[in-house]
């Protein structure tokens, strides 16, 4: 009984700093937030620590007329649905083209597999701002597409697609295109070939064994896929603001100004929940269908 | 079992297309942006011949300089507590099994999950609310808070890939816990404690968001300096800057291959 007594209390020991660092400066931040998210913004631009008020999140749809009464404003819950439907947008992207590539990777002999891995995460380890900054390059008025275009004759004029919610998508999906590529090539990588062969032997052409036996093994690497894309890009702070230009806003944006210019903690504190529970809603409904337990390694 | 690979009953039509262009994709801005490092113009994007001069400008650029010493600072700092954290965590983890152990491993991982604007407005709104000055230090704070998942997981896959029975051995051979854990325990799981280190190093090194938000006004990091130099538009420099980040990228990348093996 001592024995286990002493190993308890030691594996405690060694858990301990992780769950007292993460807690008091991650965890205890995340509700600070939360009680902050209902406050009064203060006079001068802080918060008023002694309130408690839902305004902030009435401000995400409505706001006070002179009369004090509540209009409608759909501003911000355009800005919102713009970001969950690029999240969507951009997770579709990823998965058509990436689905097909890790395929491909993982019908390869063993020696080029591993240097198709090495090259997809190549671009995986480089800085976000180098990889947003090559697509100014790429997308800018007379930037290198327009040059290459208007070389071919193809176009007499540029095309002024930088600062427009297509460039943020282009963006979006190359940033995160290693994101979907990687789980479903490890999902397809361990896949027993001869349960295809035996489709075969049971009379399916290719396209039926495709999507009757291929996919479905494919499926816990595509949901892990999609929730590594989606999730980030929901909050995506860098590309709309690089790529966007401060025209096509998205919810990260719009967080960023309320700590910015305009000073407004108690709104940007809501939008960081109303952000951070769309996350945990996704997530939740990930783990509930593809995984028993959260977070096991 | 034949080799898939050869297989011709394998071959689905459109996948090497496909795999092509994503390839072409994922390395055309990277080429463009490498190439365009080199270009003599004052113009970013018109080429005119070939220069290595705006190296030498980037490097002799003293913002520029001290901006990369402050960023090296936080990630060193910030990968030494994380790791050792995360090195702990994850012997008291292994192969173990007692209640709240899926809290705590939720816990853990809540970095990678809570968006990363999300952490950077928490951590602010708490530094602000401590009163605590935003500097160096509370860089230091948050990165060492996010690298912690990042230098566990790797810890965590190698721990649970060992053989129990090695310890098992040891101690059967009358070494003592110390003993075992130096002389067996540890061996083991350099490759993982070395390829989490890594792995957090690079995540401190390229962030942005979370230290856009908590660094003060003396504590510019190369990404922070970067962004403003974009802001202001492009320039060669700038793509001096990005291609030799995506050089250090590269040799990680290839360091991190090397260390892999070693696991093997």
């Amino acid at each position: 009984m001592a024995r286990q007594t002493g190993e308890s209390g030691r594996r405690a020991l060694l858990i301990a700093p992780s769950v007292l660092v993460i807690g008091f400066f991650m965890l205890v931040p995340v509700f600070i937030m939360a009680a902050i998210s209902f406050m009064e913004r203060g006079s001068g631009g802080g918060v008023n620590w002694n309130s408690f008020t839902t305004e902030p999140y009435l401000q995400f749809l409505f706001e006070r007329d002179l009369d004090d009464s509540l209009l409608l404003n759909t501003d911000y819950l355009q800005i919102f649905f713009r970001s969950i439907w690029l999240a969507v947008l951009t997770t579709l992207l990823t998965l058509a083209v990436g689905l097909p590539t890790a395929l491909y990777m993982a019908l390869q002999p063993e020696r080029r597999r591993n240097l198709l891995i090495f090259l997809v995460t190549i671009p995986f380890w480089t800085n976000l701002l180098v990889r947003n900054y090559a697509w100014i390059l790429l997308l800018r008025n007379n930037g290198l597409i327009d040059q290459v275009l208007i070389g071919l004759g193809l176009r007499s004029e540029p095309m002024g697609v930088l600062y427009s919610t297509f460039s943020i998508a282009v963006g979006l999906t190359y940033t995160f295109m290693p994101f979907m590529v990687l789980p479903v090539y490890a999902s397809l990588e361990k896949m027993d070939w001869r349960l295809v062969e035996a489709a075969y032997d049971l009379g399916a052409n290719r396209w039926r064994a495709l999507r009757r036996v291929v996919l479905p093994l494919a499926m816990p690497g595509i949901a892990a896929g999609c929730i590594l894309v989606f999730i980030p890009c929901l909050g995506a702070f860098v590309t709309p603001e690089l790529l966007g230009g401060g025209k096509s806003l998205m919810i990260g944006n719009l967080i960023q100004s309320q700590f910015g210019a305009a000073r407004n903690w108690p709104f940007g504190a809501a939008l960081s929940m109303a952000l951070l529970v769309s996350v945990l809603l996704a997530m939740m409904l990930y783990l509930w269908r593809y995984r028993r337990a959260p977070g096991g390694a | 079992m034949t080799d898939p690979a050869k297989n011709p009953l394998f071959r689905f039509p459109g996948l090497k297309p496909a795999a092509w262009f994503f390839f072409l994709f994922l390395y055309a801005p990277i080429v463009v942006l490498l190439a365009l490092a080199f270009n003599d113009n004052q113009q970013a994007t018109i080429w005119t011949g070939f220069s290595t001069r705006w190296f030498g400008i980037v490097l002799n650029n003293d913002d520029l300089v001290r901006a990369f010493k402050n960023s090296i600072t936080v990630a060193t700092t910030a990968t030494l507590a994380a790791t050792l954290i995360a090195t702990l965590a994850a012997l008291g983890m292994n192969r173990a099994r007692f209640p709240g152990q899926d809290g705590i491993n939720a816990l853990i991982s809540l970095p990678l999950i809570v968006p990363e604007i999300v952490t950077a407005v928490a951590t602010l709104l708490f530094f602000i609310m401590l009163g605590f000055p935003l500097g160096l230090s509370t860089v230091i704070l948050a990165h060492t808070v996010f690298c912690i998942p990042f230098a566990y997981l790797p810890i965590r896959a190698r721990l649970e890939g060992m053989d129990p029975r090695l310890e098992e051995a040891a101690q059967d051979l009358y070494a003592d816990r110390r003993r075992t854990f130096l002389r067996v325990v540890l061996p083991q799981l350099w490759p993982g404690i070395i390829s989490g280190a890594m792995l957090a190093f690079i995540i401190s090194l390229d962030d942005f968001v979370i230290t856009y938000f908590v660094a003060g006004a003396g504590a510019t990091t190369l990404p922070i300096y970067i962004f403003g130099m974009i802001r202001i538009g492009i320039s060669p420099e700038v793509n001096a800057v990005s291609a030799l980040m995506l050089a250090v990228s590269i040799l990680f990348v290839a360091a991190s291959w090397l260390v892999g093996r070693i696991r093997r």
